[in-house]
């Protein structure tokens, strides 16, 4: 059997340090509690070189020139012991959720997944980092023996069975105290062993067992038993659920894209990262915003959501930050931004192998950015595929996603025997059927026609002296309606003309409105 | 400070001319037995391009005629109004994306219909329809600043119009799905568009294109009223309506039967420009024909 166990020393300390990468070279206290009593719950190594100790008032704190102090963020911390479970579950599906800053997990039989168990220890240690957690990493045979020594040492270590006391032996005795709830209580041990003149772990190991449980109870045997890395604890395994959430609260309120930007794509890398580890992608983008003043059309709005939906499973930080950028210049929040919130929907990963015989098709990545960008041109909902509806009245068609998905496609047709039938029934090469296309004017142009015995004989427009012509030939009319029922009804005459244009013969649908009188040009045959 | 001195003691003195010639051959032959030109091949050992991969229009005449759409190349197809371009074009995307082809139309004037096409048979799933024009809407004025100022107009003072808006929504968008990459034809219906804006388009835009498309399968097409992408373009057709009458029938019951097109070859360099004009007929069927 092999435990290991995932510690993040200063954990209050490094949440937000992963937020905020720049902070990392410098010396950062974290303050708590309400003012004027703030004082310093935790510290990273720098500042503690710098003399800031937990417990000092934020003024004290405020005094070494050099430090930065930030508010402590449950946000941030939760955010950071996600990535810590993902992070953990990347490797052993056992794994036990024992503090915000601690994380065990089982790794028997997972030698020949990643290799032997040093190896397995240090690729924790790297996936960690890869998500912004400084951690010290700990694999023993007992839980006991990698939970005190993932807090006494820093690093990887790997404690060697049977030799648990040896290693653990020159750690300090308050590391037995580190998960401890009651404080008083491991306080006044720590004084008892210090008068007994016991500082490390190897001292309190060699105390007779007797002696010790006459003077400290059963208490001071389990301590014992823990000094010398024995153990009776269990992993109690848990399923945490799959959360893809960072958040972040803004001292200041941003005011511009750009910066926005940055901020976006450190979230983005860190979600990215977290669904990596799970070995899933993201289908849905969820950006949540809070506005200083409220929206402009609704100060009391203070909340401001955005989400993209991908047609496809996608993991790539750049991509998705193209798409909010683009996103958030077409529908701009409108005030200010106090804090960023964004989720991520996971899914599977979409299969990356293609047919070798299939039609080229664009890739999702670039092809989600392009129609981004295309929207971004030509306006939102003016990019896709058109789709026609059930009925009969002018342009009745609807835009919808362009979603090429030529692997689905072709898959289905080699799974399914319906699909190929109809793959079959369907012969690209049978020869289409030549229509003469019609051009829609969009909108249609309003003329003034002239009838002779009911047929149009002669069109005016005021605007194109070309339009005003005689009618060379007319055909039709062709009349249909629908939507009576509604308050939209439609009554028209459609007729086929021909007019003299350009030396040529140009020819045109005209359509008269029956309910209203007016007569337009709805397109052009071409 | 050397424009200085230049000016104050005049130009440096030449070399004599037999130490120039002399300085030149070395440099000749250093060039000739430099180890990056090496691999240079003269011109007359150039391999001949390989032909392209043609993408069938759908339309036999037209494909027995020019033998496809070239991959990889600019196609360009001109014609009057009611000349039957937009019958090609219609034709072309339908045949390409019943091939499961995926296609792009990028329809300058927002003149496609839908509802012709499916009659044509087009697969919309395949179709990217870019509708440019009305779109001038920015985004809502917020807190949130863009840089929306034109460097060149601070002010703002040069308005465009509207058909300058939608060219240069064509350029970029026709830009953004070149670069995308993946489609089997890319359209650009320039129809409807004048002439004198048509021709503002720089040169340079069209040879962006034909290099974007050049190493790809993709086939580019530009459709319009007038000849515009000139020297880039590999084939060049034009048409031409030859009669478009109505059914012979009494007056009440006429119907616009369809077109009878006339396809001439204006420019080809797949192959050797024939002597003399060479031109193939087709027909069309109007949708209320049957």
């Amino acid at each position: 059997m092999a435990f290991a166990c995932i510690f993040v020393p200063d954990f209050p300390a490094q949440a937000i340090v992963r937020a905020e990468p720049e902070l990392r070279a410098h010396a950062v206290a974290v303050i708590a509690g309400q003012p004027p009593l703030e004082k310093v719950v935790s510290t990273n190594e720098q500042a503690r070189r710098a003399g800031i100790s937990i417990g000092m008032t934020k003024l004290q704190a405020g005094l070494s020139g050099e430090v930065m102090s930030r508010d402590r963020s449950e946000l941030q911390e939760s955010a950071a012991h996600c990535a810590l479970l993902d992070c953990a579950q990347s490797f052993s599906p056992r794994v036990e959720d024992a503090a915000p800053d601690t994380v065990l997990l089982d790794l028997s039989g997972l030698e020949k997944l990643f290799g032997p168990t040093p190896k397995m220890a240090r690729g924790i240690y790297r996936r960690a980092s890869q998500m912004g957690l400084e951690t010290n990493v700990a694999v023993a045979s007992t839980l006991e023996s990698a939970l005190v020594a993932a807090h006494g040492f820093s690093g990887v270590t790997v404690v060697p069975t049977m030799k648990e006391a040896q290693c653990l032996g020159s750690l300090p005795v308050e590391v037995l105290f580190a998960e401890e709830a009651d404080a008083e209580k491991a306080e006044e041990f720590l004084q008892t062993f210090h008068r007994w003149g016991i500082r490390k772990l190897r001292d309190l190991a060699s105390l007779p067992e007797v002696d010790l449980s006459e003077r400290l109870g059963q208490r001071g045997l389990e301590l014992q038993r823990k000094a010398r890395g024995m153990g009776a604890r269990t992993l109690v395994p848990g399923d945490p659920p799959l959360r893809f959430e960072e958040a972040q609260e803004l001292e200041f309120p941003l005011v511009l894209l750009e910066p926005l930007a940055f901020l976006l794509q450190r979230m983005l890398e860190h979600l990215c990262a977290r669904l990596e580890a799970r070995a899933l992608a993201a289908q849905e983008l969820r950006l949540e915003l809070m506005l200083e003043n409220g929206r402009p059309s609704d100060p009391a709005l203070t909340g401001f959501e955005r989400t993209i939906r991908l047609p496809v499973p996608l993991l790539n930080p750049q991509t998705f930050l193209k798409l909010l950028q683009l996103d958030l210049k077409a529908h701009p929040p409108g005030a200010p931004v106090v804090k960023v919130v964004l989720r991520m929907q996971p899914a599977k990963p979409r299969p990356g192998q293609n047919g070798l015989f299939l039609p080229s098709s664009p890739e999702p990545e670039k092809l989600e950015l392009t129609l981004a960008r295309i929207a971004a041109v030509v306006g939102g909902g003016r990019a896709g595929s058109p789709a026609l509806l059930d009925a009969h009245r002018r342009e009745a068609f609807e835009m919808r996603r362009f979603t090429p998905s030529a692997v689905a496609f072709w898959s289905a047709v080699i799974e399914s025997p319906v699909a190929r039938e109809a793959l079959k029934n369907s012969d690209s090469r049978a020869p289409a059927p030549l229509v003469t296309a019609l051009r829609i004017f969009r909108p249609p142009v309003d003329v003034k026609v002239g009838c002779e015995n009911g047929k149009p004989c002669h069109i005016s427009y005021s605007k194109e002296k070309q339009l005003s012509r005689k009618v060379l030939w007319a055909a039709g009319p062709w009349r249909s309606s629908g939507d009576w029922w509604e308050h939209d009804a439609w009554l028209r005459d459609e007729w086929d003309i021909a007019i003299e244009k350009d030396g040529g013969l140009a020819l045109y649908r005209l359509v008269h409105d029956l309910l209203n009188g007016k007569w337009m040009l709805e397109g052009g045959y071409d | 400070m050397s424009s200085l001195s230049w000016n104050a003691v005049g130009p440096p003195s030449l070399p004599p001319v037999e130490g120039l010639h002399a300085k030149m051959n070395a440099i000749l032959k250093h060039i000739a037995g430099s180890e990056r030109l090496i691999d240079v091949r003269p011109a007359s050992r150039l391999e001949v391009c390989p032909r392209p991969e043609m993408l069938a229009t759908g339309i036999s005449a037209l494909d027995e005629l020019t033998g496809g759409l070239p991959r990889g190349r600019l196609t360009e197809i001109c014609g009057a109004a009611s000349s039957g371009k937009t019958t090609v074009l219609v034709t072309a995307l339908a045949a390409a994306t019943r091939r499961h082809e995926n296609c792009v139309l990028i329809d300058a004037s927002d003149s496609f219909d839908p509802s012709s096409a499916a009659k044509a048979g087009m697969d919309f799933s395949k179709l990217l329809w870019v509708r440019c024009g009305t779109s001038l809407d920015a985004p809502a004025s917020s807190g949130l600043k863009t840089k929306t100022l034109n460097p060149r107009d601070p002010r703002g003072t040069q308005k465009k119009t509207i058909v300058e808006h939608r060219l240069e929504q064509v350029l970029k968008a026709t830009d953004l799905v070149l670069q995308s990459g993946g489609f089997g034809l890319v359209a650009l219906d320039l129809a409807g568009i004048p002439q004198k804006f048509v021709r503002r388009i720089p040169l340079a835009s069209w040879f962006r294109f034909q290099r974007a498309v050049e190493p790809t399968k993709t086939a580019l097409l530009v459709v319009s009223e007038f000849q515009c992408a000139q020297t880039c373009a590999t084939l060049a057709l034009k048409l031409a309506a030859l009669s478009h009458q109505p059914s012979r029938k009494p007056t009440h019951t006429q119907v616009f039967e369809g077109m009878r097109v006339e396809t001439e070859l204006l420019r080809s360099r797949l192959k050797r420009k024939p002597m003399q004009s060479v031109k193939a007929v087709f027909e069309s069927k109007a949708v209320s024909a049957g």
